[in-house]
This record gives C-alpha cells, sequence and structure tokens, in this order.
C-alpha cells in the first residue's frame, strides 16, 4: 500500500479487496455495476465475506445497520442511480450514528451516453450530502484506494454514513452501441 | 366474523420469557406493542425506515448465525419493502424469523386500507420468494405453534421462517420505546457484544 502516488495502479479492485480484509468486512452488500465487477469477484472468492445480493440499494443501509447491531462490519456497492433510491433509509445511519461506506461507480459522469442517467449522477453527491452522508470522490485508480481507506478508517472510527463516488473517468463511460457490435 | 386475534395478545405470548432472543420492530404499532410487553436492551425498535426492518434482521442473523431472531413489523411496512423477502428467500438464515402483524391498516395515519385487506396474500409472497416456511396464523393454536418454531435452536429449517398474524385493528395506548436512536443502538450492542464494544 506504500508509495500510492509514485505507481501507476492498473486496477482499484485489488487493493481495495485487501483494504476491506484488513478491516474485516464480513457482509458485502450490492447491487452490481460494471465498475465494481472486478471487486465482486474478488469478493465472491474471499470465503471470510458474505456477498449479499440486493433487490434495491437502500436495503444495503438496512441491512449494515444490522450487521452493526451485530457486531459485523459491511461495505456496500451501488452506481449512481441507486443512491436516490437509498435517501430515506439513510436517515436510519444518521438517527442511530451507525457506521457505514457506500462505494459508488459514478454513471452520468465523465463522457456518459445515456440520457436518463444524467439526472441522478448529476445529483448524486447533492443527495448524499444533504442526508448527512459524508462523500469524498476519486477519478484516478489510486485516489480510489486512497479514499476508501480514509473512508473505512474514519467511518468505524467516527460511526457515521460516508461514500466514495468512483468517477467515470476510472471506470470508463460505457456505450451500449459499442459493446453489441 | 370470527374474533381475530389482538396484537398485543400475541406480542406478549411471543415475547415473554424471550430467552436471548434479539428483537427488530418495524416503526409504528409494532414498536409500541414490543414496548408493551417490558423494553429491552437486545430490542430495536425502528422510529423510521419503513421497509428495512426485514434486512436489519437479515444483516443481524447473518453477523450472529448461533442466535435467534425475530423481526415484528407490520403488513404496511413489510408492503413497503417486499423485495426484502426476495433478498432473505434467497440468502435463508435459518436463525431469522419474520412475523407480520397483520390489520390490514395504516393504523398510525388514520386507519387507511392496506391492500392485504384487498386480497394480497404476503404468506403466498413470502413462499414464493423461497421462504419455504411461511405460515397463515389465525389462532392460538397457530400462534402457539408459532412461538415454538422461533425459539427452536441449532436451526433445522432450510431458511427463514415467516408468519403472517391476522389481528384486529382497534387503535391501542401508545407505549413509546426510547427514541434516541444512537442509545438504542449503543445498548443493543453492549449487551450483546459486552461494555468494551462502547470503549474500542
Amino acid at each position: 500500500m506504500k508509495n500510492l502516488n509514485q505507481t501507476k495502479l492498473k486496477h482499484w479492485s485489488e487493493p481495495v479487496h485487501l483494504l476491506l480484509q484488513e478491516h474485516k468486512i464480513k457482509q458485502v452488500a450490492m447491487v452490481p455495476d460494471a465498475g465494481h465487477a472486478n471487486l465482486i469477484q474478488l469478493c465472491e472468492a474471499d470465503k471470510a465475506m458474505q456477498v449479499v445480493r440486493l433487490t434495491s440499494e437502500e436495503q444495503g443501509v438496512a441491512l449494515l445497520s444490522g450487521a452493526w447491531l451485530g457486531g459485523e462490519k459491511g461495505i456496500l456497492l451501488m452506481q449512481s442511480s441507486g443512491v436516490g433510491n437509498c435517501i430515506n433509509m439513510l436517515s436510519l445511519s444518521t438517527s442511530c450514528q451507525m457506521p457505514l461506506v457506500i462505494l459508488v461507480t459514478m454513471r452520468g459522469d465523465h463522457g456518459e451516453f445515456n440520457p436518463s442517467q444524467v439526472p441522478m449522477g448529476n445529483a448524486t453527491e447533492t443527495v448524499l450530502t444533504a442526508m448527512g452522508v459524508l462523500v469524498r470522490r476519486a477519478d484516478t485508480h489510486e485516489a480510489v484506494v486512497e479514499e476508501v481507506a480514509g473512508a473505512l478508517h474514519m467511518a468505524f472510527n467516527t460511526t457515521r454514513p460516508m461514500a466514495v463516488l468512483i468517477g467515470q473517468k476510472v471506470t470508463g463511460a460505457k456505450d451500449f452501441r459499442k459493446l453489441t457490435h | 366474523m370470527k374474533k381475530r386475534l389482538q396484537r398485543r395478545e400475541v406480542v406478549h405470548f411471543l415475547l415473554h420469557q424471550r430467552d436471548d432472543l434479539m428483537v427488530v420492530a418495524g416503526l409504528g404499532a409494532p414498536a409500541w406493542d414490543i414496548t408493551a410487553v417490558g423494553d429491552h436492551p437486545l430490542s430495536f425498535p425502528l422510529w423510521g425506515a419503513m421497509g428495512g426492518a426485514g434486512l436489519i434482521g437479515l444483516g443481524l442473523a447473518l453477523a450472529q448465525p448461533k442466535r435467534n431472531v425475530l423481526v415484528v413489523t407490520g403488513d404496511g411496512e413489510m408492503l413497503m419493502g417486499l423485495g426484502s423477502l426476495a433478498v432473505i428467500g434467497a440468502h435463508k438464515p435459518p436463525n431469522l424469523s419474520i412475523v407480520v402483524l397483520d390489520n390490514e391498516h395504516y393504523g398510525e395515519t388514520g386507519m387507511q386500507k392496506t391492500v392485504t385487506g384487498l386480497g394480497v396474500d404476503l404468506v403466498g409472497i413470502a413462499k414464493s420468494a423461497g421462504l419455504a416456511q411461511s405460515m397463515l396464523v389465525t389462532n392460538k393454536t397457530e400462534l402457539e405453534n408459532l412461538r415454538t418454531e422461533i425459539y427452536k435452536k441449532g436451526k433445522s429449517r432450510p431458511g427463514a421462517l415467516f408468519a403472517q398474524v391476522k389481528v384486529s385493528s382497534e387503535k391501542l395506548p401508545l407505549v413509546l420505546p426510547p427514541r434516541d436512536g444512537a442509545y438504542l443502538k449503543n445498548r443493543f450492542r453492549i449487551a450483546l457484544l459486552g461494555p468494551e464494544v462502547a470503549l474500542a
């Protein structure tokens, strides 16, 4: 993990998986996004972690509150469109001072192709901030690792919800036209 | 029409001598109901988070696989979080029970009808979502059976237990739990995990 800024990282997912191990993250709750695919694979292969498949993102806020009550740590993975689904449930994190770390892969961000992703992508940071979630943004692979490291440490030590927004400069803008040809 | 079960009597029957059971209650009447039995550090009554009670139960059940978790909630709260039944059905925690006190109304907002009163079958939904042991409870015998199932140790069942308990819709006196969420969380964790979790 040393000298992150000096070495060019190929992908953030492996060092972030190591951070999750280091912080004894047990429950990995997610609605998948392409940008999280590598990390999800690493977590699925990790016997110390349980990947919980949600059907809507706010479920993860509730699930990980229960995990914390029971003495386990978790992490919540979603894309930016899912942040909108979480708004009211985040009151659980703030009113109970529950630690929560959300890794949000951005859509409607740098180079977006799909118009329907833009409104929520554009509002993601505002919405999270309005609900009392501390937001950090990362636009390089190195910055993702650094911000996740900081958020894990801070959220669980100061018992508050935090989100790391992973910009589309990192994950790459998706163009379905290119995917299908 | 046959007389329906009374919610406070149902919850009292399920929670008296509760052993080491951990209890999550959905917002509104279920939170008042569990408090009427007696406030308890291993109770986590919700004041909001509508639709989230079942998933709080799942997170807790996964974290504490050797202990039993009971979620007591209402039909309105369950209906808002129907997707949670799919998540719970798929992950099959054998130490989780979900009891829906179904009065077919939104009790805190003026007793408007919910869709369970219009034919929506929660037991059918739960079964289809993979909660193999899902039961409708309308009388004392079925309630006794439900209690036995909730307290079974070292669960042999293939996943979470689900029960829809049909109750009458009368308005009962409020018995309010503590409102400070941080207090509710901390006392729960201290009771379950020991005082050191507050100092770490």
